[in-house]
Parts: C-alpha cells; sequence; structure tokens
C-alpha cells in the first residue's frame, strides 16, 4: 500500500480497540518467565555449548602475540576463536569497528577472543588463560582537548550539512538581547537490564541466531556481510528483548562470536556479553560540546539562532546531530547550525534513545530558560513568542500538526506553574531549597517502510507475522490491537509473531519509527485480507463492514470464521511512503514539568514531581504509551542528574563498566510521574494517523530538572550530570 | 573463576585451623563480595571455607551492658533488632542506608567488615592495581578518582573502605573478637582492624593467617543523638560520596566518623573536641594531611557542610 495522501475514515477511526488502555497481549509471560530471552533458549537446539568472550586490555595498538595453549587445555574446553582462527572476515554496513578483532586494536574490550566450552563456568576460567601481549599506540581520547580538529561530518546524508538561513553572523551582532554559552553532555551508556547475547546454530550452510535485536533485518544483511555468506542462509529470531534503547539496533560482537563458535565447536554455542564488556565492547551515546547563540529583541522575537556541537568517534564512524532541533523548533529569521567531528579511540558513538535530540535539548532548553531570564521573561512566555506553525527554514512547508503551545498551556494548569517564583533560592521546604523547571519537548516522526502478513482461521483466529521487534514497548499489543480493529474481532482472537526473519521485513524498533510504522504495515496486511474475505464471502469489498466477529453487508450478516472454512485465508502487503513528509514536517511535540529540592548542606538533587503533556498524533494504547513516556522521563532523570561513562583520559576507555559504577536512576530517585496525552490525530503520518511516542519523553527532561535547579539554587550548571559536586562550591552557606 | 574446593566448618576455631593450613584458602560467609570478585577473577581462592553453619548469629547482651553481636548475624537482623535500634540508633540507620534488601538479608556482620573496595581499577583485571597485584602501579592516581579516598591514602593507592555498617560501628567504639588457628582468642579494637595502605595497599587488616572474626561488640550505650548522613548520588543503592556518623549529646559533645573518604572508616578523637565549636573546626581537624585529587576535592566541603547539617539535627 502506498500512502502518498492524507488519511480519510478508515476502520481504525472506530476505536473500538486501538486506542484503548489494553493491558499487555504478552504480560502474563513476560510476569511468569515464560517470554524466552535470547540467552534462555535452552531447548530450540540440543548441545549447546557455552561461549566467553576476551576483550582487548588496550585502547588502541596490535596483539603483539596470543598464546591459546593452557586455556586449551583446561577442561571442558571446546574451541577458542581468534581473528587468526576465524579467517577472513568482512564488516557490516552499519558497524565502525571489528566486532572481533586482532592483531589491529581499534578500542578498549574490543573482542579479541571466544573460549567455547561445556558449561559456562569452564569457558570463564578458560578465558582467563588466554594470555595477551599487546604493543600499545598512543590514542587520543580527550573530546575537549582536540575539538578544534574536528571536521565538518562527511557523507551523503542531509542532516550532516551545516545550514545557513538569513545573515546570522549580522543579526546576532546587532541583536538587542544576546546568550552565548557552551554546554557538555557526557558519553552515556544505554545499560539496558538484558545484555547481548545470542544462540547460534549451524545446519550445513544454514545458521539460525537466537539473538536479542531491535533491527531484525539489519542484523541479518550485516551478518551476510561480515562473513560473506548469502542472506537467505540466515534466520535471526528476536522475539523478546530485554531493553535495547539503541544499543541493540546493530550486529554485535555476541552474535558473530556465537556464530563463529558455533562453527568451530560444530554445536550450538550460546553468547551473552559479560556485564563489563557491555559499556566498553558495545555503542554508546557520545559526549558533546555544544555552543548556542541566541539573538532576541528586546520584547523576545528571536532574530537569530545558532547551535553548534562538536562529538568525537572512531575513525569512520559519525556525530552526534545534537543540532537538528534547532532547526525546527523555534521561529527566527536568520540561523545556522553545524557539527563538528573529532577522531576519537573511545569505543564507538552511535545511536541511544532519541540520538541527536536528546543531547541536542538538553543544551538548547537550557538556553532557552537563560534567554528568557535575561529577557525578564517566563521562559513558557519566551517559547510561546517564538513557536512557528512552520518549518523556520523553509515557511512555505508547515508542520503537519505542532500543538507545542495546547502541551505548555495545558502543563502549567495541571502543575501549577504559576506558583513558580521566577527570582531563584526563594522556595523553600525543610532543608530543601523548590525549584519548578519547564522545557519543551521535540522529536521528529519518521516514516518507515514496514510490511506484515495476517491470515484468518476457521476458528477465526486472526495471525499477524511481521519481523517487527518488541523492545518492551508494546509492540505486540499494538499490532493485536490494530489486526482486530481492522477485522472487528476481540484481541484474544489475535495471534502476533514477531521478531522472525522469516516473517515480512518492517520498520523494526528504532527512532521512534516503531509503532506508527508497524501498525501501518499490518494496517496494509488487513486491508488486503479484508478484501479476500470479502471475496470468498461474495460481498462487495467497499460495503463489507468488520465488527463483532461478522462480516456485514446491507441486511447480510457471516461469520468471520466462515471465510476461512475451506481453509486459511493470508495475505500480505507493506506500507510504503509517498513525499507527505516532504511537504509537511512531521514531529512530536511536548512540554515537561519538573520540581527538585536541593538539599541546603548537600547539594543533592531529588526530583519531588515530574509531568509530560505529549501531542504526538493518535495514542494507539494510552497504557503502552505512558509506559514508554514514564520510562523515557526516568532516563531523562538519570542523564541529567546522575549518568555519565566516566573516560580515563590516559588509558582511553570507560572506567565505569558496569551497573554498580555507571549509575541509572532507582525508584527511589522517581517519586511521581504524570503524563498528559493531548487528543490528536495526524492524518499526515500514516493510515493510524499516529506518530512516535517512545522517544518525545526523554527529549527536554533534563533540561527542565536543569532549570528547576537553577530556579532552586540560583547555580546555572552547564555540564551534565548535574551532580553535586558541580553546586556545593557555589550554593549558599548552609549553616 | 578458578575452581576451588570447598568445606563446611565444624567450630570457628576448625575454621581457622583449616584457613592456616592453606594460604588460598577464604572464608565465604554472606559472599555477596567474594563470589562477584571469583566471578571476575579479582580473588582467586583455591578453597573455601564455609562458616554458615557455625552459629555466631545471635545478639546478646554483654556483662558489661552492651552487644556481642555474632559474627554471622545478617545485617537486615542487626538492623531490626530492638535493642540496636533504641540503643545503637546510628548503627540501623548506617546499615539501612547501604545495599540492597535482598543483599542486606544475606550479608553478615564480620563479612561486611571485611569488604573490599569498590575502586573501579581494582575491579578491572587489565588495570594496574596496587591492592590486586602488588607492584603493578596505582591507576585510579591521575585517572577517574571521584569516587576515591581524600585522606589516608598513600601514593600507592587511593581506595576507600565501602562499608556503610563499619562507620557507624567506629563511632561507637565497637571491638572485633577473633579467633587464631591455635584456638586463642582475641580482641582488636575496630580502630585496629583496618590497616592504612602506605606502600602495601594488599593488606587490608589486622587479622593474621586463619585469623576469624567470631563476634563484634559494642560498649554500653552512650546515649545521645544518633545521626547517620549518607550523601550519595541517587537516592539509594549507591555507595556513599561521603558518610557522617555522628553521636552527639545534650552539651553539644560527641563522636563523629567519616565514610567514603579513606581506606578506612574515618574517626580522629582529637578532632572531635572541636565539635562544640562546630563543623568547620572539627572537619578541618579530621582533614589533617588530607590529599585530594581535582576530582574528589569537593569531598572536603562537602564533609564539613553535611556535618555542619548533622550537628544542626542534634540541637535541634
Amino acid at each position: 500500500m502506498k500512502f502518498d495522501k492524507p488519511a480519510t475514515d478508515n476502520p481504525i477511526d472506530r476505536l473500538q480497540v486501538v486506542g484503548q488502555p489494553r493491558d499487555r497481549i504478552d504480560g502474563a509471560r513476560k510476569v511468569t518467565g515464560t517470554a524466552r530471552y535470547a540467552y534462555e533458549h535452552h531447548d530450540v537446539a540440543a548441545n549447546q555449548a557455552y561461549g566467553y568472550v576476551v576483550g582487548a586490555g588496550i585502547a588502541k595498538g596490535r596483539i603483539a602475540s596470543i598464546k591459546l595453549d593452557a586455556a586449551r587445555k583446561a577442561p571442558g574446553v571446546l574451541a577458542i576463536v581468534t581473528a587468526k582462527e576465524a579467517g577472513k572476515l568482512n564488516k557490516g554496513k552499519r558497524n565502525t569497528a571489528r566486532l572481533l578483532a586482532g592483531p589491529e586494536i581499534e578500542h578498549y574490550h574490543q573482542a579479541v577472543a571466544l573460549v567455547v566450552a561445556e558449561s559456562f563456568e569452564q569457558a570463564r576460567a578458560a578465558a582467563s588463560l588466554v594470555e595477551i601481549a599487546y604493543a600499545p599506540t598512543k590514542g587520543t581520547f580527550d573530546l575537549k582537548k582536540v575539538k578544534d580538529s574536528g571536521k565538518k561530518p562527511e557523507g551523503d546524508d542531509p542532516s550532516l550539512d551545516d545550514t545557513n538561513v538569513g545573515d546570522f553572523p549580522g543579526a546576532f551582532e546587532s541583536a538587542q538581547v544576546k546568550l552565548d554559552q557552551s554546554y557538555t553532555t557526557p558519553d552515556e551508556s544505554h545499560a539496558m537490564m538484558e545484555p547481548h547475547a545470542t544462540l547460534a546454530a549451524w545446519e550445513g550452510e544454514r545458521l539460525t541466531l537466537w539473538t536479542s535485536n531491535q533491527m531484525v533485518a539489519w542484523g541479518v544483511a550485516d551478518m551476510a556481510a561480515t562473513l560473506g555468506i548469502s542472506k537467505d542462509n540466515i534466520r535471526i529470531m528476536s522475539p523478546f528483548i530485554g531493553g535495547g534503547f539503541g544499543g541493540k539496533l546493530f550486529l554485535r560482537s555476541d552474535v558473530l562470536l556465537a556464530a563463529l563458535g558455533a562453527r568451530a565447536a560444530k554445536r550450538p554455542v550460546k553468547v551473552a556479553l559479560q556485564r563489563p564488556l557491555m559499556i566498553n565492547n558495545t555503542t554508546h551515546r557520545p559526549a558533546t560540546i555544544q555552543r548556542i547563540r541566541i539573538g532576541a529583541t528586546r520584547e523576545g522575537k528571536i532574530t537569530a539562532i545558532g547551535h553548534e556541537s562538536w562529538s568525537g568517534d572512531l575513525p569512520g564512524g559519525g556525530p552526534e546531530v545534537a543540532v537538528q532541533q534547532t532547526r525546527l523548533l523555534y521561529a527566527g529569521a536568520n540561523r545556522m547550525t553545524a557539527m563538528r567531528l573529532v577522531e576519537l579511540d573511545l569505543p564507538e558513538g552511535n545511536a541511544m534513545r532519541a540520538p541527536g535530540e536528546a543531547p541536542g535539548l538538553m543544551a538548547l532548553e537550557i538556553a532557552m530558560d537563560e534567554m528568557a531570564e535575561k529577557l525578564s521573561l517566563d521562559p513558557i512566555a519566551f517559547r510561546m513568542l517564538n513557536d512557528t506553525q512552520v518549518d523556520p527554514e523553509k515557511p512555505e512547508r508547515p508542520f503537519s500538526m505542532r500543538q507545542l503551545g495546547e502541551c505548555f498551556r495545558v502543563g502549567a494548569e495541571r502543575f501549577g506553574w504559576s506558583r513558580r517564583q521566577a527570582r531563584p533560592g526563594t522556595m523553600r521546604d525543610g532543608h530543601g531549597l523548590i525549584g519548578f523547571g519547564v522545557a519543551a519537548a521535540f522529536r521528529n516522526n519518521i516514516v518507515m517502510k514496514s510490511g506484515a502478513r495476517v491470515s484468518l482461521d476457521s476458528q477465526g483466529i486472526v495471525t499477524v507475522e511481521t519481523d517487527m521487534t518488541d523492545i518492551g514497548t508494546g509492540s505486540y499489543t499494538i499490532i493485536g490491537q490494530t489486526a482486530a480493529e481492522m477485522l472487528g474481532v476481540d484481541l484474544y482472537k489475535v495471534v502476533v509473531r514477531l521478531g522472525d526473519s522469516a516473517f515480512p521485513v518492517s520498520a523494526g524498533s528504532g527512532g521512534q519509527w516503531g509503532g506508527n510504522s508497524a501498525t501501518a504495515g499490518v494496517y496494509a496486511a488487513c486491508v488486503k485480507l479484508r478484501e479476500a474475505v470479502a471475496q470468498k464471502l461474495g460481498i462487495n469489498s467497499g460495503e463489507a463492514v468488520f465488527e463483532g466477529g461478522d462480516v456485514k453487508a446491507g441486511n447480510r450478516s457471516l461469520p468471520l470464521a466462515s471465510a476461512a472454512a475451506s481453509g486459511p485465508l493470508t495475505a500480505e502487503d507493506t506500507i510504503e511512503y509517498g513525499d507527505l513528509d516532504e511537504t509537511h514536517q512531521q514531529s512530536t511535540f511536548g512540554a515537561h514539568f519538573v520540581e527538585v529540592s536541593v538539599d541546603t548542606a548537600t547539594a543533592e538533587t531529588r526530583i519531588r514531581r515530574m509531568l509530560a503533556v505529549c501531542a504526538a498524533g493518535r495514542i494507539l494504547n494510552p497504557k503502552t504509551a505512558r509506559s514508554q513516556v514514564i520510562g523515557a522521563m526516568t532516563m531523562g532523570a538519570g542523564a541529567a542528574l546522575m549518568e555519565e561513562l566516566a573516560v580515563d583520559k590516559r588509558r582511553g576507555f570507560f572506567v565505569n563498566h558496569d551497573l554498580a559504577g555507571y549509575e541509572v536512576p532507582v525508584h527511589a530517585d522517581i517519586p511521581h510521574q504524570d503524563v498528559i496525552f493531548l487528543d490528536e490525530t495526524d492524518p499526515m503520518s500514516s493510515p493510524m494517523k499516529a506518530k512516535g511516542v517512545g522517544e518525545l519523553g526523554i527529549c527536554g527532561v533534563g533540561a527542565a530538572i536543569a532549570n528547576a535547579i537553577y530556579n532552586a539554587t540560583g547555580v546555572r550548571v552547564r555540564d551534565y550530570p548535574i551532580t553535586l559536586d558541580k553546586l556545593i562550591r557555589h550554593m549558599p552557606d548552609a549553616a | 573463576m578458578r575452581a576451588f574446593t570447598y568445606e563446611k566448618a565444624a567450630s570457628p576455631a576448625e575454621a581457622a585451623t583449616a584457613a592456616a593450613r592453606n594460604a588460598e584458602a577464604k572464608f565465604v560467609a554472606g559472599g555477596t563480595n567474594l563470589l562477584d570478585l571469583m566471578k571476575l577473577q579479582i580473588e582467586t581462592p583455591t578453597h573455601l571455607i564455609d562458616v554458615n553453619g557455625l552459629g555466631l548469629d545471635t545478639i546478646e547482651a554483654t556483662p558489661e551492658g552492651g552487644l556481642r553481636i555474632g559474627a554471622m548475624v545478617r545485617n537486615t537482623a542487626l538492623a531490626a533488632d530492638a535493642r540496636v535500634r533504641r540503643d545503637y540508633a546510628v548503627l540501623s540507620r548506617a546499615l539501612l542506608a547501604g545495599a540492597s534488601g535482598q543483599l542486606r538479608n544475606r550479608a553478615t556482620t564480620a563479612g561486611n567488615l571485611l569488604q573490599r573496595t569498590r575502586c573501579p581499577y581494582f575491579y578491572d583485571t587489565a588495570q594496574p592495581c596496587n591492592k590486586r597485584q602488588p607492584g603493578s602501579g596505582c591507576s585510579a592516581l591521575g585517572g577517574f578518582s571521584r569516587q576515591l579516598g581524600v585522606v589516608g591514602t598513600s601514593d600507592s593507592c587511593i581506595a576507600t573502605h565501602p562499608s556503610d555498617m563499619a562507620v557507624a560501628m567506629r563511632v561507637l567504639d565497637a571491638t572485633v573478637e577473633t579467633v587464631k588457628p591455635d584456638a586463642s582468642t582475641r580482641s582488636i579494637p575496630l580502630a585496629g582492624l583496618h590497616r592504612l595502605p602506605g606502600s602495601t595497599p594488599h593488606l587490608e587488616t589486622a587479622l593474621e593467617p586463619g585469623e576469624l572474626i567470631t563476634a563484634v561488640t559494642l560498649p554500653k550505650p552512650a546515649g545521645g543523638r544518633h545521626i547517620y548522613r549518607k550523601v550519595r548520588d541517587r537516592a539509594s543503592y549507591a555507595f556513599a560520596l561521603i558518610s557522617v556518623a555522628a553521636v552527639i549529646q545534650r552539651d553539644g559533645r560527641g563522636k563523629v566518623a567519616l565514610g567514603g573518604v579513606a581506606p578506612k572508616p574515618w574517626r580522629v578523637e582529637a578532632a572531635e573536641a572541636e565539635l562544640p565549636r562546630g563543623a568547620k573546626a572539627a572537619a578541618k581537624a579530621m582533614f589533617a594531611g588530607a590529599r585530594p585529587t581535582d576530582e574528589n576535592a569537593f569531598k572536603l566541603p562537602l564533609v564539613e557542610r553535611t556535618l555542619a547539617a548533622v550537628l544542626a539535627e542534634a540541637r535541634g
């Protein structure tokens, strides 16, 4: 199905099932432990052996020698794979560094060997006997130090280009009120609960992989490329994923090493990346240094806005696109953005939940708060003065739907924003300085081609198959709701099967495109199935109404199941998009409100309440969407207050490489969260009229917290995370 | 993890004897620290002596009016004990500020005292660490040191002792009872249990080979306000950036020990004379000779401010 005209009325608009706060259809399996994760497929292949990964002990250099004899002789050892044993391996399109290193080492904990043994414990014990001597070379690890060597990122992607509209330098120079500030965000880790894990089994030339991957088709393609085998010989299954956040978008070393280990041991092999490897072996959100300049009239109209960002990556990698929201969020005739990329020898940077906007808004939305203060304007009023219904770079291009103002209005009322004191440091409760903070949320809505297969059997059971993944987001449920709505059956009549490369290729889960795109693909397949059903029943498909398990037309009503009486009916289709996302800017919007308390003595910041108001198209399931948004707000709280991969700038690695050292919020950090979804349908986005929402929730939260801390203390911290050591020297005397 | 042999000891003295027979043996109690370290191959004992079956799990009144806490009393039980809550509240508060409910259910009194540092370089076997591998150097000096020690440290090691419980026990003037392989017993004041690193950071306690802690005794209750204030980046389940354990009397005199700043629970008795004059003077005296890094120098003003808040709370 080609979606190239705005959606009109369709069966989804009935909202009998879609849009309802239904429980997760996979919920019972999750809580009873019967939803199998990658490492738990104990019975799918007999005779499974265990792999243990050896990570490089240096950041850059070469392996001078590697001795395997002692490890080979250790009890239970079946095989050891190193780059030498593995032979020629290519690199997948989406990988920057090699997944199995040797003799060159590109980053710390890059995999250099896999030890396969009868038991996990034997593999682990033997791995410690692998003796590696390294010849280290000097690396570059300090972004701040080498910032000025940054180059314009290479590549055809227009989002990497410098942008210039009007006369930014002139307008900024002559602006009545100006801000020119720098902000930094640190490297961050996805730190998901389930580590990257894979079970690999070969049958002749055919390779089956049970893994944990957000983008099944990308995984197949990059695995085929890496091994130099046909995609047809690879099957990936990733039915349940214990958190990904972008860390599982790509083929990682667990997959490759499990496959190589299985080939060497001639047995199925499972590999889970050890927790200490997850942080340096895989990808992370790169640190940024951002400079923001805003010029405005005394009344608060922005006349010039400029945003530059510096980030680093391994050679051949890409930048953190931290400026992208600044091209679209606020009006202003004169504008510029630019990104510069430096080469660093830290592990490879890549997407983490809302790449670009998450760190970009952490900077931009502090800058807006600072500017509002300079203008003596309320921070919401300042933002509303510069709201826009068109793409500020191309005013002929409207937003498909933009309710940013309504988000602020509704949020301010619900939160009690009018109680905020404009003068910092003036609200107090016991030993806490109280502050309110606000920030805009913004994340683009990306639409992706997505396919699905839907079948109907004689019992009236509808089965949906697509390689779409559920990374905890609720994909199973909203896909089930979509099929139930389209075919007029109860949700329990729908079976949803996901995450198998044998199924039609979907949008996958990333960039908050999955929910809208994948359900639109299911919609397309259901339209075809409805036609097949109507034809089978001798009903004009244009007149057919599917409801209550029946198909009705005029005064006729037939059970849906009867269409499959002589055999199942199956339909497959793919949603493809025209240029609606070019003629119209499709984005999602929100407003975050936060109240914090900062301890007068210790400067510990604790969040007291959070509110997000989201305008993100049709909400397919308010319950799972809310879960997405509060999870994202929690992640934003982590980014604001504690999350930082500590770089050892001499040795070139992230030092705090476990969940004790890399702190993410615990329950006690997140007291009360409220989420409001504005009633919105966006006919430009898809037949579902939905948009992404899973990443919107993290966008802007960090800045809202930073602004609340400023409001509480009068101390403006521009370097995340805002830990107490950055506040304490500037805090008023406690005693 | 290296392969190891295992035995269940029949009595404390036999456990000590068994440990003395094998230099590579370790006692295992709750295992909340040791097993993690074994999996990471930081600890590589070839023999484990399980002391879980030895009893040593009761809290009894002493003839002197204090409490004798068995080495195997779990942190949860100790924190919940009515006598501890009433007379040694700083200890209950410190225990409940540490770890998680699950860990406290398992972790023991003696094991808590003997837990090892959480310095991230100690935890990464590819990095030099004088504590893990004597003579290999200290990666933390000049590295990521935000969490690490500011006082009592050395050029060889700036690791901290991570316990909350031990800080409270230090302020309560606790004493450790042990049994040696020859079945003799002795008492070690807690102040003397942990060693400063000097040039031998791998030697962490005054315990002799095979010597087993059997109990911790607390002197008779000293009264006063009992406060434990733990400061950290997140609200729960994190090691202290700094902590302050205090027992403050009505007249302003009192005792203070610090966590998160030194290789052992940090108490400077001479500094306590300054307490009636306020936090500034006392903190200054406690930090005499401190050598913070650029990254952890904030701990000095943080302790001073936190101590001021603790003293204010005690007055209030």
